[in-house]
């Protein structure tokens, strides 16, 4: 929790040392609907920030995933092939979608933290 | 995000605050803010209409009534099907064609007995309804009179336990069968009721006063059986069902016979050849027409949307998608599309540009869900 960073896209990573975690925010999910399907990266894919990282398909709709910071996947969620609702029922937890390896840390300082990007969905509403 | 107007600009149904009421998200569509799911999901609605029974606000389609001295025979110029030779109380399916035999909507007509002179009740697409009334009305004029009604609201209630909910309220229901449809009386008010949906259910539209439907509509949610659906599910439930989204998968481009839609050419009408288009599809029902709507079933669990290229195996270009999305009730994408006439027989295999790659499609015969329509 207190490492997790967010895009004004509703995307979010999570730093461990020198690798982070991406996924998709509840928010998101909620705004998307049921998920049926998603199309997650390559392993060895170097990506820069804010590259396409995966598509997430709902009943009605494809909407694409930026990541939010600069790497190489070295992990990708392989449940989401079996149960892509869990990007529904844990957006934060079980339904994150690739690790990557950081080539620039110093991306994270521009993203929101917790409280930003709350403060940034309310401005939504 | 979709382009919209803003909010403020958009018409709402007389079921407005109810939607809202039920945790509704509303989006634009037509002109109006629809509901286009409520907090339970696409997934849970369409399942649920499956199994029990789902109430749907379509009060955005247009409902008008035509009158003339032979209204049949003057409503059959702008349309194919048997018109005259429906009986009072059955309904139709039929389409408005362009003189080159494409398609400008599509619609139910139900007719009607108005204290002895026969009238046709008619049910059009929200998006062509401005345009309808006003072909209808200019091409009829002097021979026919369209009266829109404005104040009406239409809800549809489908699902194998419709019929249950329905007659508790409305016991005359029971009388229809599929594509029939009469006047009845709710709540001592009048209202015009159809056995007939967009689902593949069995089920009925009920066409009452503005005033009236909110409250009746709570009448059947207060039912255990009912559950309220939005237009996000009514498309999964009718693409599983093969029937056409009006502006996707028909359209003033195509014609009846491309579309799988020859049945709705009656076949009076093909001896007279008195319809518009008449020539190009009587054409293409006796010679066949160079493409056809055909069910798709892409291999995995990615979607392929409208709009999608189709191959044949070497890679040539054969048609594209007009509707795709996931099947709840099939747990897998289906999809519709056009290819070409030597393409469309069902276990062809096609294949389908998906952020380009190419996934593999098996041509299929559809509805992809058997119906569960009350015929007899």
């Amino acid at each position: 929790m207190a490492d997790r960073k967010y895009t004004e896209d509703h995307e979010w990573v999570e730093v461990d040392g020198e690798n982070g975690v991406i996924g998709i925010s509840d928010y998101a999910q909620e705004q998307l609907g049921d998920v049926v399907f998603v199309e997650l990266p390559s392993v060895g894919k170097v990506l820069d920030q804010r590259d396409e990282a995966a598509v997430v398909e709902s009943v009605k709709a494809a909407a694409e995933v930026y990541t939010p910071v600069s790497g190489e996947v070295i992990e990708v969620n392989e449940e989401l092939n079996n149960d892509p609702s869990l990007v529904n029922t844990d957006a934060f937890g079980e339904g994150w979608f690739a690790k990557l390896k950081l080539t620039d840390p110093t991306e994270l300082e521009d993203l929101m933290d917790e409280g930003a990007y709350k403060t940034f969905l309310a401005g939504l509403s | 995000m979709a382009t919209a107007k803003p909010d403020t600009d958009l018409l709402k149904t007389p079921l407005h605050d109810l939607h809202v009421a039920h945790g509704a998200r509303m989006v634009p569509f037509a002109g109006y803010a629809m509901p286009v799911q409520y907090p339970s999901g696409i997934i849970t609605e369409h399942k649920h209409t499956r199994s029990a029974a789902g109430l749907f606000d379509v009060s955005h389609m247009g409902q008008a009534i035509l009158r003339g001295a032979d209204v049949a025979a003057s409503f059959e110029k702008l349309v194919p099907g048997d018109i005259a030779g429906l009986n009072i109380g059955q309904m139709r399916y039929t389409l408005l064609l362009n003189e080159a035999g494409g398609i400008r909507d599509d619609l139910m007509a139900t007719r009607i007995d108005e204290d002895g002179r026969f009238a046709l009740f008619l049910v059009v697409n929200a998006a062509c309804k401005g345009a309808d009334f006003a072909h209808i009305a200019t091409s009829l004029a002097g021979e026919a009179e369209l009266e829109i009604l404005e104040d009406r609201a239409l809800l549809a209630l489908q699902g194998p336990q419709a019929e249950a909910v329905l007659a508790a309220l409305v016991p005359d229901c029971c009388d229809l069968v599929f594509l029939e449809g009469r006047d009845m009386n709710i709540d001592g008010a009048p209202a015009f009721v159809t056995r007939s949906g967009y689902t593949g259910e069995d089920g009925f539209e009920i066409s009452l006063t503005a005033d009236a439907a909110s409250a009746f509509a709570e009448k059947l949610l207060s039912h255990e059986a009912v559950a309220p659906i939005g237009l996000g599910a009514r498309d999964s439930l009718r693409l599983e069902a093969g029937l056409c989204l009006y502006g996707h998968d028909i359209d003033e481009a195509t014609t009846p016979v491309e579309a799988g839609l020859t049945w709705v050419v009656g076949n009076r009408r093909r001896e007279s050849a008195d319809f518009p288009g008449a020539d190009t599809i009587l054409g293409q029902i006796a010679d066949g027409a160079s493409r056809k709507r055909v069910g798709l079933l892409p291999e995995g669990r990615a979607p392929v949307r409208e709009g999608a290229p189709v191959q044949d195996g070497d890679g040539h270009s054969i048609g594209s998608v007009t509707s795709g999305g996931f099947a709840p009730g099939l747990e897998k994408p289906i999809a519709m599309g056009y290819v070409t006439t030597d393409h469309a027989a069902p276990g062809t295999s096609v294949q389908i540009e998906l952020r380009g790659r190419s996934v593999a499609a098996e041509v299929v015969a559809m509805p992809f869900v058997k119906p569960n329509y009350k015929r007899s």
